[in-house]
């Protein structure tokens, strides 16, 4: 599938895919990437090492430094696929040196929990 | 996005990994917001400055970014959380003192012109009509656009850091002289008009407006009445620039009925335990009315004024800090009202401002009640 760059790179690995949008700044520990949001469908599931599937980012800019703790400490994502690109979590991103694209919705509804995916953000295409 | 060769080598590391980042931070956000192409802007404003705002991941960030980052243009910044000289005064705690200086030295070493002020269109001398610029402080990014005849977009913090570091910002939005025309008008109904009646017609119009809104029925605004209008849009939504006189297209009226919903969601309390005056911070002209204001009077209750460091010389020299003073006034520098750790909700039930920016950020993050009233009813019924 074709993918709109937001921030270069490549990454591969296994999806975990939320239904929820996700605010970094409130609902994740940046310590362990462990979600502590109970309202949220990842509650208590790790987002580092995986490559994140979420709608957007919701909440305070300030997330976006979260995001760049996260990837100080090890427990950030490999690359980040979103819906639509909020400012917070391109500038988390950017600043921290994770790939993020934004799908569009048809391709968005193809990705599955666990699927074992190539993500060139570079050429802009996921396999 | 179209990129120069230049920008391109830098993205890729070859001018260092602060630029690398910079540039990142530039195309990810003119990606999302459907820029074409950078350009250069002479001017940077940055926000998150105050630990209450950006916490210990801030705090790590500007620390290493700031080991061999520079500022390319000239650099302002938004206020501190509190006044270093005042400091002892307060009751803040010994961790939260030493996160803001190493906030503060990280800014400095990197180039910035320690202005900690909200309102550098005031303190600093305007650029030519047309300038872009990349403002992050929502009042000043609207002042600019709407009063100084600047062009900016409602930056955020990484973006105008990105921007000082570059030079450059992503050409989107309001840098679009069509975003900039509005096609909505608001006309202004209300007769008996202050400082408090635009803070909230402006609140009133960030709820409404997409990016840019015109206001007719409005003019001969002072500065503070600007300010005031600048702040209140730039808390309640994402529009980052008036007009004045009627545009084609929808029109909506804002009457005292609008007025009453938009006073009573920020007036929670009929009265306060202390008063702030700022958000924005006072500049000379307003310090110097409020000096004329008090004279022959005193606060029953504590005062809290929030300027700028750039002022304070002048203040002094023109006596008008004596007058503050003796009428019982604070006066802090460096530091403003939003997010600041000086009112706290264990000491305070209610503050009492004429600022409808003040007024949210109170509530919202310090968690006290808000009397929102003007500085004619402040000084009428909270001074002798």
């Amino acid at each position: 599938m074709n993918v709109k760059i937001i921030v270069r790179g490549k990454a591969q690995g296994s999806l975990l895919v939320a239904k929820n949008p996700i605010n970094f700044l409130g609902g994740i520990d940046k310590k362990s990437g462990l979600v502590h949001d109970k309202k949220h469908d990842l509650f208590g599931k790790s987002i580092g090492n995986k490559i994140l599937v979420f709608p957007f980012g919701v909440g305070s800019s300030v997330g976006a430094y979260t995001i760049y703790s996260l990837k100080y400490n090890n427990c950030a994502p490999l690359a980040m696929i979103c819906l639509k690109a909020d400012l917070t979590t391109a500038s988390g991103c950017a600043i921290s040196n994770i790939p993020l694209v934004v799908a569009d919705k048809n391709d968005y509804d193809l990705l599955q929990e666990n699927n074992q995916v190539t993500l060139d953000a570079i050429a802009g295409k996921i396999l | 996005m179209e990129l120069t060769k230049e920008e391109e080598e830098a993205l890729d590391g070859k001018q260092g990994e602060t630029l690398a980042l910079a540039y990142r931070t530039l195309v990810a956000i003119g990606e999302a917001s459907n820029a074409d192409r950078l350009i250069p802007i002479e001017w940077a404003h940055l926000s998150g400055v105050n630990y209450n705002t950006i916490g210990d991941a801030g705090k790590e960030f500007l620390s290493h970014l700031s080991n061999d980052a520079r500022f390319k243009v000239k650099t302002t910044v938004n206020p501190m959380g509190f006044d270093f000289d005042s400091v002892s005064q307060y009751k803040l705690d010994d961790k939260f003192i030493e996160n803001q200086r190493s906030i503060k030295n990280s800014y400095e070493k990197m180039g910035v012109i320690p202005s900690y002020s909200c309102i550098p269109y005031e303190i600093f001398d305007v650029p030519k009509q047309g300038t872009h610029v990349s403002f992050a402080e929502s009042n000043a990014a609207i002042y600019a656009n709407s009063f100084s005849g600047l062009k900016t977009n409602k930056e955020g913090a990484f973006s105008a850091l990105a921007s000082a570091l570059t030079g450059k910002s992503p050409c989107s939005d309001l840098r679009d002289d069509d975003v900039r025309r509005p096609n909505l008008t608001i006309r202004m109904k209300v007769e008996s008009r202050d400082e408090l009646t635009y803070g909230m017609l402006g609140y009133f119009a960030g709820k409404v407006a997409g990016s840019s809104v015109a206001l007719s029925g409005v003019n001969n605004l002072d500065r503070r009445s600007c300010k005031s209008l600048c702040a209140g849009m730039g808390t309640s939504g994402a529009c980052g620039m008036f007009t004045f006189g009627e545009e084609k297209g929808e029109k909506i009226d804002f009457d005292k009925n609008e007025m009453q919903k938009i006073h009573d969601e920020l007036n929670t309390s009929e009265k306060g335990d202390l008063i702030t005056l700022g958000s924005p911070q006072l500049g000379i002209e307003e310090i110097g009315d409020l000096a004329l204001m008090l004279k022959g009077r005193s606060f029953q209750k504590r005062c809290m004024i929030f300027c700028p460091r750039a002022i304070k010389g002048q203040m002094t020299d023109l006596g008008y800090t004596n007058e503050i003073k003796r009428a019982g006034g604070e006066l802090l520098y460096d530091c403003c009202t939003c997010l600041s750790p000086l009112v706290d909700n264990k000491e305070v039930d209610s503050v009492v401002t004429n600022s409808v920016k003040g007024a949210y950020y109170l509530r919202t993050s310090n968690n006290v009640d808000v009397n929102l009233k003007s500085l004619k009813r402040i000084v009428e019924e909270e001074t002798k």
